[in-house]
């Protein structure tokens, strides 16, 4: 069980800001072919994955990094502070 | 060293004052202030800035601490709002102090760059007609290559 947090228009799109997914993904790419599966929000929502940036546990990475012992995992688009 | 998240605003006078009084360490103090600029059509309403609790402190710290090992500096502050502020309204600041000018200057340009696209905060500008997510820019990413 990992929790999913969602920021920006993909919060928007999927309609929550956090869930708990129950997956045996491997890495964050299978992960997201979960999620795209269960429903057209979240096909909307990861169309394209180069307008999208990804954290495990606070840091981030990139969509082929492995899940194993994560606990949280958060899909955002680029960053805008400053 | 001070890293402060925060949705209230706050006073760049007494910020930089404070962080520049009373140092015998350093003989430059460099600070940055971004501000909530307006559209281009004068409409502006309001600026929400959304960000991720608990990464947005870490991925602070990591920047400032990249930072720290880079340049002789006596001592960072960044400032990051988030919440709802209007045209004109202060976002955040910076303050690099180091017995230096150049280490001052250079570290507060690479804190703001790595600061833009590194820190997950978002912004969505909020007009009469509707509302938009600011969209990154590929020159605030590029501009981490030259460090």
């Amino acid at each position: 069980m990992v929790d999913v947090l969602y920021f920006a228009w993909v919060r928007e799109r999927i309609g929550l800001p956090k869930e708990q997914v129950e997956t045996s993904a491997a890495t964050v790419r299978d992960l997201v072919a979960e999620l795209c599966a269960r429903e057209e929000r979240y096909a909307a929502a990861f169309a394209d994955l180069d307008s999208l940036r990804v954290a495990l546990d606070q840091d981030l990475t990139d969509f082929d990094a492995p899940l194993a012992g994560v606990r949280e995992v958060a899909f955002f688009p680029p960053m805008t502070g400053g | 060293m001070t890293v402060r998240v925060q949705e209230e605003p706050f006073d760049f006078g007494v910020e930089a004052n404070a962080f520049a009084t009373g140092r015998t360490d350093a003989g430059a103090v460099v600070t940055f202030t971004g501000i909530v600029r307006d559209l281009a059509r004068g409409d502006l309403d309001r600026m929400v800035i959304e960000h991720y609790p608990g990464m947005t402190e870490r991925a602070l710290e990591k920047i400032e601490a990249d930072a720290r090992a880079r340049w002789d500096l006596r001592d960072v502050l960044i400032i990051h709002r988030y919440g709802a502020m209007g045209p004109g309204d202060m976002i955040m600041m910076v303050a690099t102090a180091s017995p230096h000018r150049v280490d001052a200057f250079e570290a507060a340009e690479f804190l703001m760059d790595f600061l833009k696209s590194r820190a997950p905060f978002w912004k969505k500008e909020i007009t009469q007609s509707g509302e938009e997510w600011v969209a990154s820019k590929a020159e605030d990413e590029d501009a981490l290559s030259r460090w």
